[in-house]
């Protein structure tokens, strides 16, 4: 039970530690690399708990994909400059909107874990017997049964957002050439060739 | 206090029985890369230091550890020093699920196939971040590159995966094995095997799709403003990520410990032997490609991604499903 107490703290520690560090770190890039040391931490939490797959799902999700993403813009657009003319220069606009989505977050932390505090059964509306199968099992008896409608939604919801994300960025460039690999594969020599008689000082035009 | 100090003994000495093998396979590793690449050039390889020049990549890491360290002026110090070991640190830490036999593995966990699945992911990082800290051009178009084309190959490799995972209905990986043991999944699952194989060179930078270290266009990629020892971790790391996709090809595609046919005499080789041999097999197709196939060019291999491999192994998986939901062969599990 102590090397438990001893782990739990350890990484709950590095947690919030890195947590405070992301939004106090001067450098942007610095402040990414903090907040993937965040999500590490509280993926191992997970697994500390026996969530083994949430926290799996974490690694791949936020550590492998989003965070990459994440740390691509930074790097690449000139957050830093950003951030001065938001916080130093003229008065910021974000700063209220910033406000109202963190008291809402705050709210919803306080319902939820109050109602859990309250009583146990008050948010699950499962009836799955969940004791000796393994996480994985559970999530999938649970997901593909009593929330298959939510689930199917959540994923509508990503692929819309998606395809909406795709269409804001389109656009179609003219003059690009495209390589087609059906056209080059099916040329042959009797259309790709051509012999010419050259009349002396007269070119010969050729159509590519 | 005694007691946990005793089991933490012993942990140590199992790790430590795992890696010094690891490490020691990875040199002799590459010199078995550089042995095949030479002789599909009609070359020699390295023959000269040891018998059959088995000593080569030893004496070659004596080399990298007596030259200097340079880290450039305007590098972020950090994470330049931090990202080869990074690199190396996740390609060696994937290792420790990996079941050389039944009873031969360090860590037996239930989501072992989503452990390396996430810890390949993790990869990545140590590129971008050698990259970006060292403060210059060829290395963070390198390490862009690298990660694009990591995060994209990465998509296919995991469908492949559900794939096997549709077949077996555990995520452990002894459990993936065992499923094996009347068909290698090679067989029905052959097109799957094939875009693994394909996306693995991808995954881990391997010719033809070694566009992060293009030689002509940007030097050496993200290794560029690297020297010294910590050129060699990332090498080492490279190679350690190459042997470990060549491990998982093998668990999840050709049984992974299994004998070929469960008879008299081939049954009684032992198990990790079947096992590293299927590890050398893919290793020997790895080297054979890098030496014969020409590199991609960078839209080619964005555009075998994302518009052949995604939408294939979409498919297939639709398909496996269908098959196996009409024959009723889906794995009914432990519930």
């Amino acid at each position: 039970m102590i090397a438990h107490s001893v782990f739990f703290y350890f990484f709950s520690i590095i947690a919030i530690f890195s947590s405070l560090m992301v939004i106090t770190s001067r450098s942007t890039v610095n402040s990414v690399f903090f907040l993937i040391l965040d999500f590490i931490s509280v993926g191992c939490l997970f697994i500390m708990v026996g969530a083994e797959f949430l926290g799996m799902i974490i690694l791949i999700v936020y550590v492998g994909a989003v965070a990459v993403l994440f740390l691509f813009v930074v790097m690449m657009l000139n957050v830093a400059e950003q951030k001065q003319s938001w916080f130093i220069g003229k008065k910021s606009t974000h700063i209220p909107i910033g406000l109202i989505v963190s008291v809402l977050i705050l709210l919803e932390l306080l319902v939820v874990v109050g109602g859990w505090k309250y009583k146990d059964d008050l948010m699950s509306s499962s009836t799955l017997n969940l004791s000796d199968i393994s996480n994985t099992h559970q999530l999938g008896l649970v997901m593909y049964t009593d929330y298959i409608l939510y689930f199917q939604l959540a994923g509508v919801i990503l692929l819309l957002s998606m395809i909406g994300a795709i269409l804001l960025t389109f656009r179609q460039r003219k003059g690009v050439k495209k390589q087609s690999y059906f056209n080059q594969i099916s040329r042959d020599p009797s259309s790709s060739i051509e012999l010419k008689d050259v009349e002396s000082n007269k070119g010969v035009k050729i159509n590519d | 206090m005694m007691e946990y100090l005793q089991i933490l003994g012993n942990e140590i000495y199992k790790i430590l029985f795992l890696l010094v093998p690891i490490l020691i396979s990875v040199a002799m590793i590459v010199w078995l890369d550089r042995r095949v690449w030479g002789l599909v050039q009609k070359r020699k390889g390295p023959n000269v230091v040891g018998p059959f020049g088995l000593l080569q990549t030893l004496a070659d890491a004596l080399k990298y550890i007596f030259k200097e360290i340079i880290i450039p002026a305007s590098a972020n110090k950090v994470v330049f020093i931090l990202a080869p070991i990074v690199t190396m640190t996740l390609a060696l830490v994937a290792w420790a699920v990996i079941p050389m036999s039944e009873e031969l593995v360090l860590s037996d966990i239930n989501v072992g196939i989503l452990y390396l699945f996430a810890v390949s992911s993790l990869g990545v990082y140590g590129i971008i971040m050698g990259g970006w800290a060292s403060n210059s051009k060829y290395p963070f178009l390198g390490a862009i590159r690298s990660a694009a084309q990591m995060v994209s190959y990465e998509v296919s490799i995991g469908i492949i995966i559900i794939n096997v995972l549709l077949c077996v209905g555990s995520l452990n990986l002894k459990d993936i094995v065992l499923a094996q043991k009347d068909l290698w999944y090679v067989i029905p699952l052959f097109p799957m095997f094939v875009i693994f194989f394909i996306s693995a060179l991808a995954e881990t930078n391997r010719p033809p799709f070694d566009l992060p270290e293009a030689e002509a266009e940007l030097v050496a990629g993200y290794q560029t403003e690297y020297s010294g020892m910590m050129y060699a971790m990332f090498w080492l790391g490279e190679y350690a990520n190459i042997l470990l996709m060549c491990a998982i090809g093998s668990i999840l595609f050709l049984g992974g410990w299994l004998p070929i046919i469960d008879i008299y005499p081939i049954n009684i080789i032992p198990a990790p032997i079947w096992m590293i041999l299927k590890i050398l097999f893919l290793f020997f197709l790895f080297a054979l490609i890098k030496a014969i196939v020409p590199r991609y060019r960078y839209d080619q291999l964005m555009r075998l991604g994302w518009k052949i491999f995604l939408p294939f192994s979409l498919v297939y998986l639709i398909l496996t499903a269908s098959f196996l939901f009409y024959f009723d062969k889906l794995p009914k599990g432990n519930f």
